[in-house]
């Protein structure tokens, strides 16, 4: 039997290096910072945090654009290293990436055609193949007919249209895992739909397991199972979508959904109950919980010494918070 | 008559193309100390709306006409100097889009949001710095940052020196353009917080430009909906969220993810008008689910209760 886990994350960091001093240690961004979990084949998960939280690190990481700096990344059984040239050729086969800014991922001086066409090229897919291929995925993405777009540069397409193709571009090589970085945040609402339910569709009729990378959690429950939360580089809790939108424990994840309105009309006499600052440094990182500062639970002696493990609170339910560890 | 009254405004860019009608016959009032939210999809229009109310506007600008009365005084008849000295910042101040990026780099922040002041004559360098002190209280940045640099404050930071300066003439109106749309889930929050307790205590009026419908709910009392630089609906808040009238408006709410509850999320087929060489009739026709034979030609501006709607749907 199959493993049903295609993907195992164990204690994935990525730091980066700002500056390197002639003694001394040098300095790091530790984007991200220890991070581990499965992924289970045909499922698809959201990664949801601020700006700077290192969602965009990781996901890169995972797709090996980007060497971790420690951790190990398992793929299908096999270990992934940008050194290993071969296992990363197979790879990238096995993934797809679809972009913020889908004009910045498309070559304004390639045709549709070419554009697709290209990683068929890389992977030495026959002429015949190519063409049958391209049809496929085009009608699959509802560019139709597929006459009007072969000959189209990026240009012409509106927004929508524009990440059809590179959702496109991501499908080609009938890819396992499609990490999509905040692909519907530079589009209009009606648009913004359009492209949800298209991934949701991919994803049910291939099996495609996703990662879908976002700051906005009121998209998740459309396509996702699980809600994965970061912070500061680390993910504080995770668990399945309806769970964690009912139920959030960490208080990070609580004041997240306090911030997010639903339309209403009495929301301008509300004035939300939110936590003051903002995220922290990855340069020097608050000891202990990276919360801590900013939470009004926080154990002192404990909270802002001590790293929380994270914990099965519920079946399902994991979070990294103090609070839930115990005694 | 209201507090701020536009009439029959109209605004025509020249492009190679042809004529690209931004504002097209919009009319619209709001009362003192009042919010209103205008809201729609990009390229509808709502930034050059805006634009006209502050008077700043690209050199391609065709047609500029119509009424824009501010306590029943019509601005349209100011001269660009006298508008200028008398309006712009004074009455009328607007938080740019890309706010983020508005200040200027190799200027202390303190300084810059003094600017409105000093230009205007309006005070002494020490009087001003006082205001701007005042100011940063309101909006809740330190005392401190005053002495920095733009680069060394946060996004959440920088969105507020640039309320504090739209603020800091006590002006009637502010304009706040996509206010919190590049910002975190939680600095937006906290953003929002700030402008509803300025609203509550002195009575600015707010016009929030926005393309996010949620966002809109937490400050507007009256929205109105834009749709290919005509003003489709214009509703009272209470009325709008819970059921809004203009077949644009409903396909617009219903395309809005919801957090807490499970919703079919339905998308509007086809893509938003070209403002260059509009259709006749009704903008929306092509994409309507209702659309009659009617609608070919243009939708009167229907009363009901106390919502405007430009829709055949709604005529006796």
């Amino acid at each position: 039997m199959e493993n049903s886990v295609l993907l195992s994350l164990r204690n994935v960091k990525k730091w980066y290096v700002v500056r390197k001093g002639i003694f001394g240690k040098p300095t790091y961004v530790r984007a991200v910072d220890g991070v581990s979990f499965d992924l289970v084949r045909g499922e698809a998960i959201s990664l949801v945090g601020e700006s700077g939280c290192g969602k965009t690190t990781l996901g890169r990481t995972i797709l090996g654009l980007e060497e971790a700096t420690s951790g190990k990344i398992i793929f299908d059984g096999k270990e992934i290293r940008i050194s290993d040239k071969e296992v990363l050729k197979w790879y990238r086969r096995q993934t797809g990436f679809v972009q913020q800014d889908p004009y910045g991922a498309l070559p304004p001086f390639m045709t549709v055609k070419r554009i697709l066409e290209e990683p068929l090229i890389i992977h030495k897919i026959d002429k015949y193949e190519r063409i049958e291929r391209i049809y496929r995925v085009l009608t699959e993405v509802k560019l139709t007919p597929v006459e009007d777009f072969l000959n189209k540069y990026p240009h012409m397409l509106s927004g929508g249209q524009q990440q059809r193709v590179v959702i496109a571009r991501a499908m080609i090589l009938n890819p396992k895992l499609i990490v999509a970085d905040e692909p519907v945040s530079m589009l209009d609402a009606s648009v913004r739909v359009e492209i949800l339910s298209l991934l949701k569709e991919l994803q049910r009729r291939h099996a495609i397991s996703i990662i879908y990378i976002t700051h906005d959690l009121s998209t998740t429950r459309y396509f996702t199972e699980w809600i994965y939360v970061m912070y500061a580089g680390k993910i504080i809790e995770r668990a399945r979508v309806e769970r964690l939108i009912k139920n959030p424990l960490h208080p990070y994840t609580i004041a997240l959904l306090r911030a997010i309105p639903d339309p209403d009309a009495n929301n301008r006499f509300i004035l939300r109950d939110i936590p003051p600052g903002e995220p922290p440094s990855l340069i020097d990182p608050p000891s202990g919980c990276r919360f801590h500062p900013r939470c009004i639970h926080k154990i002192l002696g404990l909270c802002d010494e001590k790293e929380p493990p994270e914990v099965e609170y519920d079946k399902e339910h994991f979070v990294s918070c103090w609070l839930y560890v115990s005694k | 008559m209201s507090f701020l009254e536009v009439k029959d405004l109209y605004l025509y860019y020249r492009t190679r193309k042809g004529m690209l009608h931004a504002v097209d016959d919009v009319s619209f009032s709001v009362g003192k100390g009042e919010a209103l939210a205008l809201i729609g999809e990009s390229g509808c229009g709502k930034s050059s709306l805006a634009r006209c109310l502050i008077r700043l506007l690209p050199r391609n600008v065709e047609v500029f006409n119509g009424h824009i009365y501010l306590n029943g005084t019509d601005l349209m008849r100011l001269s660009d100097e006298d508008f200028r000295k008398m309006i712009r910042w004074r009455k009328i101040s607007m938080v740019p889009q890309a706010a983020l990026n508005s200040l200027n780099p190799v200027i202390k922040v303190g300084e810059q949001v003094a600017e409105p002041l000093l230009i205007h004559g309006a005070a002494s360098r020490e009087e001003a710095l006082e205001k701007v002190r005042k100011m940063f209280s309101l909006v809740g940045i330190p005392e401190a940052f005053m002495e920095r640099y733009p680069f060394e404050l946060s996004g959440g930071m920088r969105q507020r020196a640039m309320i504090a300066m739209a603020l800091i003439m006590d002006p009637e109106v502010v304009i706040l353009d996509e206010p919190t749309s590049a910002l975190d889930v939680l600095t937006q929050a906290n953003i929002m917080n700030m402008l509803k307790k300025i609203k509550r205590e002195y009575g600015v009026t707010f016009i929030l430009i926005t393309h996010d419908v949620s966002v809109s709910s937490e400050l507007a009392d009256k929205v109105a909906v834009m749709y290919g630089g005509q003003i489709v609906e214009l509703s009272e808040a209470d009325d709008f969220y819970k059921a809004s009238l203009h077949p644009y408006s409903q396909k617009l709410m219903a395309s809005i993810p919801s957090l807490r509850e499970e919703k079919n999320l339905e998308y509007i087929p086809g893509s938003p008008v070209s403002l260059i060489n509009p259709p006749r009739g009704c903008r929306f026709a092509d994409r309507c689910p209702y659309r009659m034979e009617k609608c070919s030609s243009d939708p009167p501006l229907i009363t009901i209760n106390k919502s405007y709607v430009k829709c055949w749907l709604y005529a006796k």
